[in-house]
């Protein structure tokens, strides 16, 4: 329990996916400039990710690794999560609408994001087995969360920026990129945060947590 | 001859992928904190963008339009596989450098947008040309940005020191925060060029609008749709 509870942490903090691995600029670049259209990307990645991996992960560890196929990973998972990804706009579409009209503009183009197919291939690299697939798939919520949570907090710093003068070869996209410097930086503050938490957590487990 | 310099110009300066198409940020932001890391990615994104463009000007009249997107990740995806493949049995030092984004080149938006944008479009002699330009102007990019965050940021250049015993590096420039930083103060550096020199301001759009999904209505959430509606 304690170990996932440190690979939930360190992937929604520590290792932020957009401000740490550098996935996912795109949409977070993109589509933060509203705090609404922010949470509905962030939820829709959250989504995507946690479902790619409970169907690429044991493809991976059952079907390819098996057969000496691990080469084919990068192939077979972006084909998994684009023809996913449009299953999944198909079937809200037809059963839940309300959730397609939030949602569903989204969809398309997570196919691209790179934090999608990142997370599943580094899945399989950091852990092994079917043993282990509960921790891959904590490690994906954790990841989705992260990019959810960057994506709110910086779209209000950007809804900030749009009050301030900016010199003019500023403005637009690279005082938008030097926003998310000062973001990242906030977000290296986290560093020591899980292994202050969990390090001597045999000893002395904080009572949240209990 | 004129137009082929012209394609191959264009990408590197005019319509560079990085700082003035914004295509590709992750792996620029990721892979620059040392210059030979940038130049691996670079060079990888070259053989990959010249070999999609070529193969998909070539397929360019028997992929269906229904399903091209799908058609042009399996070239791609199988292309960055052998590069993959390639790199870990002759430079297993770079594969495990770059890690997880040399897979992650098959969502690289600069080769999914010049393969939409250009290679469905154009014969593959021309298209060859077009990858070979725009994957100089990433390496290009690429380069000038490790060169700034390595240098300032480790006090080395390709990994042999050039602080003197004089200089201290900031290490912040390394470390995630600053790659944001650099890179919005380089694009602003290139806007501020462009309105110099009085160059007609191209259109800075984001990322997916680039790839020309926006237009077949496919796409969503980013600024060009909503310049649309309004």
């Amino acid at each position: 329990m304690k170990e996932l509870l440190v690979i939930l942490f360190s992937a929604i903090l520590t290792n932020n996916v957009v401000l740490s691995r550098f996935m996912g600029i795109c949409p977070f670049l993109g589509v933060s400039n509203k705090t609404k259209s922010a949470v509905g990307m962030g939820i829709a990645v959250t989504v995507v990710i946690a479902i790619s991996t409970i169907v690429t992960y044991p493809i991976s560890t059952l079907i390819l690794a098996p057969n000496g196929l691990s080469f084919l990973n990068t192939i077979v998972f972006i084909l998994v999560i684009a023809s996913f990804v449009q299953l999944l706009e198909m079937v809200l579409k037809k059963f839940m609408p309300p959730l397609y009209s939030a949602l569903g503009i989204y969809l398309p183009l997570i196919t691209t994001n790179c934090a999608v197919l990142g997370i599943t291939l580094i899945n399989i690299e950091d852990f092994s087995g079917m043993g282990e697939f509960g921790h891959a798939i904590v490690n994906a919520v954790g990841t989705g969360l992260g990019f959810l949570i960057a994506m709110v907090i910086f779209s209000g710093v950007r809804t900030r920026l749009n009050c301030v003068k900016i010199p003019k070869c500023f403005q637009g996209l690279p005082i938008t990129l030097v926003a998310a410097a000062i973001v990242a930086i906030s977000f290296m503050g986290f560093s020591g945060v899980i292994d202050g938490i969990f390090a001597s957590a045999s000893e002395s487990i904080p009572f949240f947590l209990k | 001859m004129k137009s082929k310099l012209a394609i191959l110009l264009n990408g590197i300066i005019r319509q560079n992928p990085v700082l003035v198409l914004v295509l590709g940020t992750c792996p620029t932001l990721a892979v620059t904190t040392a210059v030979s890391n940038a130049l691996g990615m670079g060079a990888a994104t070259i053989f990959v963008l010249i070999c999609s463009n070529l193969a998909i000007s070539l397929l360019r009249n028997i992929i269906p339009d229904t399903v091209r997107i799908p058609c042009y990740i399996v070239v791609i995806s199988t292309f960055v596989t052998i590069v993959g493949l390639v790199m870990e049995a002759y430079l297993p030092a770079l594969y495990s450098a770059l890690g997880v984004f040399l897979p992650l080149i098959v969502v690289n938006c600069i080769i999914l947008g010049r393969a939409e944008m250009y290679a469905s479009k154009n014969g593959p002699l021309d298209s060859a040309i077009d990858g070979l330009s725009m994957g100089l102007g990433f390496t290009l990019t690429l380069f000038l940005m490790s060169t700034i965050r390595e240098v300032l940021g480790a006090g080395t250049f390709f990994g042999f020191d050039v602080t003197f015993g004089v200089l201290k590096p900031m290490s912040i420039l390394t470390q995630p925060a600053g790659g944001f930083f650099v890179f919005g103060v380089l694009m602003a550096l290139s806007i501020f060029v462009q309105q110099k020199s009085g160059q007609k301001k191209i259109k800075t759009t984001m990322d997916c609008a680039s790839c020309g999904l926006c237009d077949k209505g496919s796409c969503g959430g980013c600024d060009k749709k909503e310049e649309a509606q309004a």
